[in-house]
């Protein structure tokens, strides 16, 4: 008995058709190489189909019953911002032409996912002040990991990682997974008042590095002071990689300037929903003696038949499917409508909107903090910081989150999670998106706590 | 770099000229609220040594600019959308609507993923029910939702094979790949650590028993297949092939890129596979926006399942929760819990096909593939005459020997005639090749259409042979110098000096 | 495809050498770039480089393949043809002139009786090609 659905065009007529046109009476015998003994009887125990008004019903429940960053008010960061998406990332990426297109396997049919690459890469690049860019990773935890990776391929018998414990702890732990297949070592420094101590990182590398990673603002919202990092990196012989935040580029230093030889980071933040999480983009970029070394996917410039300029994929000797075990990234795909996204971002935010959201996020988290620490919420570090701090709770900061979740707030990241020894200490994050109405609020809620 | 001031592109017909080439100083296209906090000059607030002098050079356009830009640059793209997208092992089928909305909600888009735990049960319960879903299609225990892509999919599996060998003291060095197998099989094999060993195809297509049965050695961690294979052809000697690898002590890893022929047919958790990898984006009708993202869950047998990447989602008859106490874990393979949007689009799909309709998926796309071959093996090389799963491969050989016509070029041709390409010379054995996954959401008439094209191709490829290989003529631009592009890379815009 | 030339040693690996006194010129065979399509990118040996016999030298990238090449005989790098890092298709052009890669001064002349003379390397060829 076959199923009619109204996303499967052949009735049982067109079967019918179809199978004399082959000779057979039923579909079965398409299965017949299907041994016997490994073949699934009966049903699989799925719920029954649902019509779609059904499944909008359905997925509206369980929809409602999540809080969002529309009915809530978000101090929540920690490596996800909620950043406001202006409505044209949203109507472009909902483009089925871009939505329902593939990698640009026939460049001539592909030219707007190409060239849109070809933008993206141009505007990671100028944001991050690098010479070249790929068309994107997963994410920043991924695009971390393999940097540290071409890092030690690039440096042939280096293999020692080294990173404070100010990087982003899922990054850490994703960096963790990944080690373990090209046998990386990994050393961890502490850091020190919220940031990483250049003496102690100093001491942590030698000739075997192959690379320090540093992220810029650290997970703690500090600024750390790159050059030096990169100084530290570079008097052994290794690669410097700065793990950044592409909002806080709007007015802090891009990595090309303080000598990082790879930039990667979480693009979330550009034009990318929260989604619980993804899916989200790394963005990978990199100077022009790495070029052949990037993993993924690259979009160039080149001319047809007539001399008319067009876009393709290049450089593609690099990649997994030429080199196969060769391959030095296992990366085959990009997270293209993501990428897609951000080019959307910062071509509407232009060269003076994405200043501007950097400075209102900072004066913005300037302000929230100078009002916390009035409230007795003091700063956890003394380091200046861009959208983000941490701060001290002499009341339990899980009361504090409590409190604040009953009032339709939520609260910073607790760092207890990643850090005991910060199990006071609450991470809060403020952007562009916040307003001093809703800064107050949080105070004012706080300061009653205490 | 020339943009004809006198004679513009016709828009949606030409080309487009690059954002930056638009820019004009000065101009915006977005908007804030004025600051409503005490301003405060930056350099008091941050070291100057930390500051950025020179500004981005981002574009400066209007938003009527930025619109127009992507609007147009989307009018000289094919989609699905569009039309037929026949690129083998790549499952292009149809992207329903209604998926894209369950997406959007604000409930599943404006969910923070480290909101507390109490607030996100929905996104937790979708979560979880999508995993046993996962299991139940694959035959597994347990599902982790993580993996972002095929690839990581893969590169999560081999590290489980690697964990779960090196918690019984064994020390394993090498991984089999079938000859007929994707590229990143080896690529990630190797980023795992492991040597890759190739095993050959024997003249069924499937793979050669006597040449596994001597290379499963007491150093190989196990068996990367996938079933149906590339040829589209199921490995009848499945139960077989699991016997002298597990002998061994070796495991299977299943790749299922080409899971759409088999769901409700054959679990690879049943036929004998360990670590099972699903595309999202493939089986379950999830679009491939331009090339990502997509999301590949990997499923593990009850014996495997200990070393699946953290966190799982776990539910105590009251709650649901993310847990993170699993000792065994590999670790996670990237941040939060994977590509929760794709996840949520699947999850629709999975909810409107139903079990029954699953199948049916897979019947369908079988017997539409079945027929397209058929009825190009009228005017092409069929290596391998045997019904096929979803897919199957056809060579273009008879016409680059008689008419020196390439593969390539009828691929671009076809360009011509508004079809998208199948995937060309992939699997690598088989020189010259097409490889066809025409999908279950085609009607008969498409399948129809394009066999006529490309029968009337093998007929252009004898009388015009040279109109074929100048191909194509009609898309936005001809054929691209793609030496040109690796020899000089040119990939950013920089403004002429 | 045009011959080879008669004075040079070939490779199982396809590629040539050119001996004069100590020092040998290293290039890739006419059949070898054939075999990759149009040469986009070939990664030079460093001067200076102490080579074994069959050491990976670099690697030749077509659009769509990258290629190890192996060293014909054991020696130091003495030269490389920097031409090739902007001009690679000189490799397509002139396999066994211009589109040299390399000169080393050989450690171990009795190396190069390991290789095959023209002849040799011909019905080598032919043969390779009857098995594609």
């Amino acid at each position: 008995m076959s199923v009619k659905h109204r996303y499967l065009p052949n009735t049982d007529a067109d079967r019918r058709k179809m199978l004399e046109a082959l000779g057979l009476r039923s579909v079965q015998e398409l299965f017949a190489d299907v041994p016997e003994r490994v073949r699934f009887k009966g049903t699989m125990d799925l719920p029954p189909a649902l019509s779609e008004l059904e499944l909008v019903r359905h997925v509206g429940e369980l929809a409602a019953r999540n809080a969002t960053v529309d009915g809530y008010v978000c101090f929540l960061g920690a490596g996800a911002y909620d950043h406001f998406i202006p409505s044209v990332v949203r109507h472009i990426t909902g483009r089925a032409e871009f939505y329902t297109a593939y990698t640009p396997y026939q460049p001539e049919v592909s030219q707007a996912v190409l060239q849109s690459i070809y933008e993206y890469q141009t505007l990671i690049c100028e944001l991050t002040g690098m010479e070249v860019a790929n068309a994107s990773m997963y994410d920043g935890a991924t695009a971390a990991a393999e940097a540290a990776i071409i890092s030690s391929y690039a440096l042939p018998g280096r293999r020692k990682v080294v990173f404070s414990s100010a990087l982003h702890p899922e990054y850490r732990e994703t960096l963790r997974t990944y080690a373990r297949g090209p046998k990386l070592h990994l050393l961890e420094v502490p850091a020190e008042g919220g940031v990483t101590p250049v003496d102690r990182l100093r001491e942590a590398v030698d000739d075997s590095t192959a690379c320090v990673i540093a992220q810029q603002p650290n997970f703690f919202g500090c600024i750390e002071d790159m050059a030096a990092l990169g100084e530290a990196a570079h008097a052994v012989g290794a690669h410097f990689v700065a793990c950044v935040d592409p909002i806080s580029l709007g007015v802090l230093k891009p990595p090309g300037e303080y000598g990082a030889d790879l930039t990667v980071g979480e693009g979330q933040g550009l034009g990318v929903p929260l989604g619980f999480g993804g899916p989200y983009l790394g963005f990978f970029a990199a100077t022009g003696k790495l070029t052949r070394r990037m993993p993924g996917r690259i979009a160039g410039v080149t001319v047809d038949a007539e001399g008319k300029r067009g876009f393709v994929l290049t450089l593609q000797t690099r990649e997994q499917h030429i080199r196969r075990e060769k391959a030095t990234s296992n990366i085959c795909s990009n997270e293209a409508l993501c990428a897609l996204a951000a080019t959307v971002y910062l071509c509407t935010m232009g060269k003076q909107g994405i200043r501007e959201v950097a400075e209102q996020c900072l004066k913005k988290a300037a302000y929230a903090a100078q009002q916390l620490e009035a409230a007795g919420f003091p700063r956890t570090f003394a380091a200046p910081f861009f959208k983000e701090f941490a701060v001290r709770s002499a009341v339990p900061v899980e009361r504090v989150n409590a409190a604040l979740l009953e009032d339709r707030i939520i609260g910073g990241a607790p760092l207890g999670r990643w850090y005991p020894e910060l199990a006071d200490s609450l991470l809060i994050a403020v952007t562009e998106k916040r307003t001093r109405q809703e800064i107050d609020r949080l105070v004012a809620r706080m300061g009653e706590l205490r | 770099m020339t943009r004809q001031e006198t004679a513009p592109p016709r828009p949606g017909r030409g080309t487009e000229p690059l954002i930056f080439e638009l820019s004009s100083p000065g101009r915006i296209a977005y908007s804030l609220p004025a600051l409503d906090v005490p301003d405060r000059p930056v350099d008091s607030l941050l070291p100057p040594s930390a500051l950025r002098t020179r500004p981005p050079e981002l574009p400066e356009v209007s938003e009527v600019d930025v619109v127009r830009h992507f609007t147009r640059l989307s009018q000289i793209q094919h989609g699905v959308d569009i039309g037929f997208y026949p690129l083998g092992s790549c499952t292009m089928k149809y992207n329903p609507k209604v998926n894209e909305d369950a997406a959007a909600l604000p409930g599943f888009a404006g969910v923070h993923p480290y909101f507390p735990e109490e607030v996100v049960q929905g996104a937790l319960e979708l979560l979880y029910h999508m995993e046993k879903y996962l299991c139940e299609i694959g035959g597994v225990s347990r599902v982790s939702l993580q993996p972002a892509a095929g690839a990581h999919g893969e590169l999560t599996g081999l590290l489980m094979f690697r964990a779960y060998h090196e918690d019984r003291g064994e020390h394993r060095t090498k991984v089999l790949i079938p000859d007929s197998a994707h590229g990143t099989n080896p690529a990630s094999a190797v980023v795992c650590g492991y040597e890759t060993v190739e095993v050959p195809s024997d003249s069924r297509g499937g793979v050669d028993l006597d040449a596994l049965r001597r290379l499963m050695a007491p150093d190989v961690a196990g068996l990367m297949l996938t079933n149906p294979n590339t040829l589209g052809l199921f490995d009848e000697n499945m139960h077989a092939i699991a016997e002298i690898v597990h002998e061994a002590g070796g495991l299977l890893y299943y790749d299922g890129a080409n899971a759409n022929a088999i769901m409700g047919v054959a679990r690879p958790g049943d036929t004998g596979f360990d670590v099972v990898h699903f595309n999202l984006h493939k089986t379950f009708s999830t679009p491939h926006g331009g090339g990502g993202p997509g999301s590949g869950p990997v499923g593990a047998t009850r014996e495997l399942e200990p070393y699946l990447p953290v966190p799982l989602v776990d539910f105590d008859g009251r709650r649901y929760r993310l847990v993170y106490d699993r000792p065994k874990s590999i670790g996670r393979v990237k941040s939060f819990y994977g590509n929760f949007l794709v996840v949520v689009k699947a999850y629709a799909y999975i909810r409107s096909m139903g079990p029954d309709g699953l199948r049916q998926v897979s019947e369908d796309a079988v017997l539409a593939a079945n027929y397209l071959m058929r009825k190009l093996a009228e005017h092409f090389h069929l290596p391998y005459d045997r019904h096929c799963k979803h897919e199957f491969v056809v060579s273009g050989v008879w016409q680059k020997e008689r008419h020196g016509v390439r593969t390539l070029d009828m691929a671009k041709r076809l360009l011509d005639y508004g079809f998208h390409a199948p995937t060309v010379y992939f699997p690598l054995i088989v020189p010259e090749c097409f490889m066809v996954e025409p999908t279950e959401t085609e009607s008969r008439e498409t399948l129809d259409a394009f066999a006529r094209v490309m029968a009337h191709i093998a007929e252009e490829a004898r009388q015009q042979p040279d109109l074929v290989k100048a191909a194509p003529h009609t898309t936005p631009v001809k054929r691209l110098d793609e030496a040109l592009a690796a020899r000089k890379p040119n990939v950013r815009w920089q403004p002429e000096t | 495809m045009n011959g080879f030339p008669s004075g040079y040693r070939y490779t199982k690996s396809h590629e040539w050498i050119a001996v004069e006194g100590k020092t040998g010129k290293v290039g890739l065979t006419g059949y070898a770039q054939d075999q990759l399509g149009d040469i986009t990118f070939v990664e030079l040996p460093q001067v200076g480089r102490q080579l074994k016999q069959g050491e990976v030298f670099g690697v030749v990238e077509s659009v769509k393949a990258a290629s190890d090449c192996y060293a014909p005989v054991g020696g130091r790098v003495t030269a490389v043809n920097g031409r090739l890092e902007t001009e690679p298709d000189l490799i397509n052009r002139d396999p066994h002139g211009e589109g040299w890669i390399f000169q080393l001064e050989i450690t171990n002349a009795a190396e190069l009786d390991s290789l095959m003379d023209v002849e040799t390397y011909t019905r080598y060829v032919a043969e390779q090609g009857e098995k594609g």
